[in-house]
């Protein structure tokens, strides 16, 4: 982050940037940085997202390609995660129940980015910490859902109601969005300790990288958070409701 | 306090943003959720879920991931090679009907 502060005052400073198109041009054919008023971290976490993005276009695709190659019929998703609710049986509830943790969590998120940059130390950790306990509850749910399916009979080879590839590709899309979402709650209580602790207000140096945290690490870990729920949009659109 | 004042791209937004975003969020998830719930079918329910899909996720990149208020030069970066996937899905489309029409073919049992 040194390096961000010392490039800030040295190379931002000179001719205001172009905006628009012309801008786009200039800051891609000029020396050193692309990313003019992004730091590098902010940069990195984007380019890292955008390489998950491939990696969970592939498995949609992947499902996308068995689903529609299958001879046998596909398994109606609102009838395999309804729940049995009073006697009525109620479809995709708990996915509905799901998407809508996930997006209070990314609310939570984005008003815990504020408070950092207000350097509001109390109410920035609380919120992350919400975010965490939201994410962690995702989780266990998404657990439940597991469990319900795999006591019914549903493998990655097989499963009681249609084609077999259905299990496989289950397990696998929301088997790899789960484990980013725990390791976005991991990610997140880390930074929320280190908030609550005041490291970026006494600048505290890192016990890994030995450099001073900013409040800025709050907004990049809320770029991972808002992509996992991101990633659920598309999961839920094509896996659930298609 | 080194950097603050003088790091013009901070990304700080009214809280009242934040909460129509989500609430804009809710209502489409209950509005996808309501494609199932009905039950409906064919072109409309692809259609929709594809629409209420478009809205949400760019609502969460444009203001939550304040992809908004970035330069073009990461806008670009970060948004135009996704489209690459949608050639892709082009080719694999083209593959599966393949697969499907060769197991048509040689297994006998159709769709």
């Amino acid at each position: 982050m040194h390096e961000t502060a010392k490039t800030e005052a040295g190379t931002t400073l000179p001719p205001p940037l172009a905006p628009g198109i012309r801008g786009f041009a200039s800051d891609w054919a000029s020396d050193q940085r692309a990313f003019k008023n992004v730091s590098w971290g902010k940069a990195m976490m984007w380019i890292f997202l955008l390489s998950d993005t491939f990696i969970f276009g592939c498995f949609l695709l992947a499902y996308m390609t068995a689903r529609m190659s299958t001879t046998v019929p596909w398994p109606n998703p609102s009838e395999v995660f309804a729940l049995n609710i009073g006697g009525h049986e109620i479809p995709l509830i708990l996915i509905a129940i799901m998407t809508f943790v996930l997006i209070t969590s990314s609310g939570t998120m984005a008003m815990a980015v504020m408070y950092g940059y207000r350097r509001d130390r109390k109410k920035t950790a609380v919120l992350m910490l919400l975010t965490a306990l939201l994410g962690a509850t995702f989780v266990s749910m998404q657990a439940f859902e597991w469990t319900k399916l795999i006591t019914e009979g549903v493998r990655p080879w097989e499963n009681p109601w249609g084609a077999a590839q259905f299990g496989s590709t289950f397990f696998m899309i929301t088997g790899f969005h789960g484990t980013h979402v725990t390791i976005g709650v991991i990610f997140l209580i880390i930074i929320a300790r280190k908030v609550w602790r005041g490291d970026f207000d006494n600048e505290r140096r890192g016990f890994f990288t030995s450099r001073k945290g900013h409040y800025e690490i709050v907004e990049i870990t809320g770029l991972y958070w808002h992509f996992v729920d991101l990633v659920w949009v598309f999961i839920f659109a094509f896996f659930y409701l298609w | 306090m080194a950097q603050p004042a003088a790091h013009a791209e901070h990304q700080e937004h009214p809280i009242k943003l934040y909460l129509l975003v989500w609430g804009l969020l809710f209502i489409l998830s209950i509005c996808s959720y309501m494609v199932d719930y009905l039950g409906l079918h064919g072109y409309l329910r692809w259609s929709l879920i594809l629409i209420f899909m478009i809205l949400k996720a760019g609502l969460i990149v444009a203001i939550f991931m304040h992809m908004a208020w970035e330069r073009l030069a990461l806008i670009y970066a970060i948004l135009l090679p996704p489209i690459f996937v949608l050639i892709f899905v082009a080719m694999m489309v083209s593959e599966a009907h393949y697969t499907l029409l060769t197991r048509i073919a040689n297994f006998g049992a159709g769709p």
